[in-house]
């Protein structure tokens, strides 16, 4: 038994902090957060250049062909400085190509995924905000060169950035996926910005845009889909965690050097008990976490649970925590130069994002009851 | 990351398992005397009481992961417990192990294992709860004795304990509070020892007052030097392990509140199906998934070597959080009918819900938890 991360896991997670601390520290990401695009692209060059953009993609297309335990440690180191980039997006991109395509179409996609030539981004939630598979209802009709899709994606992770889309439709009591150029006729992609400036969401409309039948992917089963789902869901907890942890480690930091009362405020009990209480809360989502990222690697048919309730969990620690570190921080909480509104704005995004406490609460109970 | 476990702790597994098979037939009745004496005598012979302790004194020198396997497979089965002397297994065995003279280990460790009788813990007192070390029962040395003058209190079992592991202060003057204390080992039947019963919420009495006056002890009785107590106290507390036990009795008692919620109407529906109740009870599971890979993550920490911090006091925390949401759902899900004594089930849920202050209140409040977790995890100031 062994519930820790190996030598290799340690070191991915070392270079990555000290790449971020040298090349993005939070003036950066102030900066970047201002422009248009929201993010570097000669970073996002050297990302890729280091590897992490092929991370979990197969050895086979060009990837290192690791696993989400290896992702989490990124994503989380990801989320603490928040770093701004289409990381998370393109990332959940080609893994819905890798888990649904047949090898063909690994190779015709995943390698300029890989290097960072190409973004790809999952295109699920429409506006019904339904993340179960009965929310997609994007038509796919057939036709002779394959099939015809007509509909609205919102919520389209990292949508700004992306070259390539992976659809989610419908077709009849199937739910498929599809891989849609940007540059198709009939897709137009709206950007609709976020409070939180360092996450970047898009509306993307198709309107008769037409897929060749190669581009349908292989396999969209149920099993395949919900995995993919599974996955993303784990991957937002990562970065969510790595986000609460560095909120939390900014209020202590404030709280020990801020004094009132002749005493650093950290030392006053209204001070430290709800810190203590996230602390609590967002190691043990923490826990379950890192369970269901070794699970998901592993294809352990506990894997659904334990994604559902990490998600749920952070779902609900996170916003605590980032109203607790702008609370505790007093009135210059409350202004634009501290940082503690870029984590409370982050967890905004991050609650709902592939379903909100509520939602994994009930399918986790569902599952229990198979 | 890897869940899975070696061949030999494998074969352990295996092994408890038949064990229990073999002598916990489903449906035996775990209370009756002829049971458990036969019981305690068969766990003895494998060495599974004090099954951590070193194989010297008569423990089972079990690795970490040994008594992990142990006490889930117990667990899981509902089986009694290993050994029927609670605290002298728990941590005045340990203590003794730990500071005590080749003596006192031959006198008391194989009365501990045998559960010949019961220890008691008299460390609180009425001025000090969970600030412990400025206890202030008086001890003076005189030739060959101790002379004890003072009072203990939340002194769980003391009206059936035999022995009592003693706090007292032996240097009013140290620099610090947590010098001057010492650990004595005293025999409950000593002239000037009295018992009184608190009667608690639920209408029992597991706890007592003891009153010392003018009780001799031998220093020969005396645990580590004089002045040592604290530290003798705070090393024998660390030998609480993970928190495994506890995760699976947490874990047995939500499917008691699932059934619970089938029988139980809400809105002229079972419970079960209302969204409020399924959200309450899948946080529990999530708390208790947290506590059970939050042991884990220590136990990997432990198994590599490296020093476990207030990991501890966390699941301390969710524990206690569990322990009074219990009892809360399960009353609320009788309706009206929750404050009746003995309608549902006998009345156990209503015992329940007044029980959980033994749990979250012993050993240390919430609150000092939240010091801890504050002060020795995150680095806040101390108060």
């Amino acid at each position: 038994m062994n519930f820790g991360f190996t030598e290799e896991q340690e070191l991915l997670r070392q270079e990555v902090r000290k790449f971020l601390d040298a090349h993005c520290p939070m003036e950066q990401v102030r900066k970047l957060m201002e422009t248009p695009d929201g993010f570097s692209r000669e970073l996002w060059k050297q990302i890729g250049e280091l590897g992490w953009l092929g991370l979990t993609v197969p050895e086979a297309q060009g990837g290192a062909g690791l696993g989400w335990v290896d992702l989490v440690v990124v994503l989380e180191e990801m989320g603490r400085t928040l770093f701004p980039s289409p990381f998370l997006g393109a990332t959940i991109g080609a893994a819905a190509i890798r888990e649904a395509g047949s090898d063909a179409q690994k190779s015709r996609w995943l390698p300029a995924l890989a290097d960072g030539s190409a973004i790809a981004s999952l295109a699920w939630l429409e506006p019904s905000d339904r993340i179960d598979l009965a929310g997609v209802e994007l038509a796919g009709k057939p036709s002779d060169k394959g099939v015809t899709l007509s509909g609205v994606k919102v919520q389209v992770l990292d949508a700004p950035a992306a070259d390539l889309f992976v659809v989610a439709f419908r077709d009849g009591s199937a739910v498929k996926l599809a891989v849609v150029e940007r540059s198709a006729a009939g897709v137009t992609v709206e950007a609709t910005p976020s409070i939180d400036q360092t996450r970047r969401v898009g509306r993307v409309r198709f309107e008769n845009v037409v897929v060749a039948a190669d581009a349908v992917l292989a396999d969209a089963s149920e099993a395949t889909t919900t995995r993919i789902l599974d996955l993303a869901t784990a991957a937002v907890t990562a970065e969510s965690l790595g986000a609460a942890e560095a909120a939390i480690r900014l209020t202590v930091r404030y709280a020990n050097e801020r004094l009132q009362f002749g005493s650093p405020i950290g030392r006053f009990q209204g001070v430290k008990h709800p810190l203590a209480e996230a602390f609590v809360d967002v190691e043990s989502a923490k826990s379950i976490l890192y369970y269901a990222a070794w699970a998901l690697d592993e294809r352990d048919a506990d894997a659904s649970r334990a994604v559902s309730l990490a998600k749920a969990y952070m779902s609900e620690a996170f916003p605590r925590v980032g109203i607790d570190a702008v609370q505790l921080h007093g009135g210059v909480g409350f202004t634009w130069e501290y940082d503690p509104h870029l984590y409370l704005k982050r967890s905004k995004w991050a609650r709902p994002a592939f379903g909100d406490a509520d939602f994994h609460y009930d399918r986790a109970i569902a599952i229990g009851e198979k | 990351m890897d869940f899975h476990l070696t061949p030999e702790e494998e074969a352990f597994r295996s092994e408890v398992r038949a064990f229990l098979d073999e002598n916990l037939a489903p449906g035996v009745n775990k209370n009756d005397p002829k049971f458990l004496a036969e019981w305690n005598r068969k766990v003895r012979e494998k060495r599974w009481v004090g099954f951590s302790w070193p194989k010297e004194v008569g423990g089972g020198g079990a690795t970490i992961m040994e008594q992990v396997i142990l006490k889930e497979e117990m667990s899981k089965r509902k089986a009694p417990a290993l050994g029927t002397c609670f605290m002298g297994l728990a941590w005045v065995g340990p203590a003794i192990i730990q500071y005590g003279t080749e003596a006192q280990k031959q006198r008391f460790i194989p009365d501990i294992l045998d559960g010949k009788y019961q220890w008691c813990t008299g460390y609180s007192e009425p001025g000090s709860g969970s600030d412990l070390a400025s206890l202030q029962c008086k001890c003076v040395r005189e030739g060959d004795e101790y002379v004890v003058n003072g009072q203990k209190i939340w002194t769980s079992i003391a009206m059936w304990s035999k022995w009592i592991i003693l706090l007292v202060r032996t240097d009013p003057n140290a620099a610090s509070k947590h010098d001057g204390i010492t650990c004595l080992l005293v025999p409950m039947n000593t002239p000037g020892v009295t018992v009184r019963p608190i009667r608690n919420m639920s209408g029992g009495a597991m706890f007592a007052e003891v009153f010392f006056d003018n009780v001799r002890v031998p220093v020969e009785n005396r645990l580590g030097e004089e002045g040592q107590g604290w530290q003798v106290t705070v090393s024998a507390l660390q030998h609480e392990r993970s928190s495994i036990a506890e995760v699976e009795g947490l874990k047995r008692k939500l499917e008691e509140l699932k059934e619970l919620a089938r029988k139980s109407r809400k809105n002229g529906r079972p419970a079960l199906e209302d969204d409020g109740i399924r959200r309450r009870i899948a946080r529990f599971e999530a708390k208790i998934e947290g506590m059970r890979f939050n042991g884990m993550r220590a136990l990997t920490k432990q198994l590599r070597g490296e020093p476990l911090g207030a990991e501890t006091s966390i699941n301390k925390l969710l524990r206690a959080e569990l322990e009074v949401a219990f009892g809360e759902i399960a009353l609320e899900m009788q309706g009206s009918a929750g404050h009746l004594a003995k309608e549902v089930d006998g009345g156990r849920w209503q015992n329940f819900a007044l029980s959980w202050p033994e749990v979250v209140i012993g050993g240390g409040t919430p609150n000092i938890q939240k010091n801890i977790i504050a002060e020795r995890v995150l680095g806040l100031p101390k108060d």
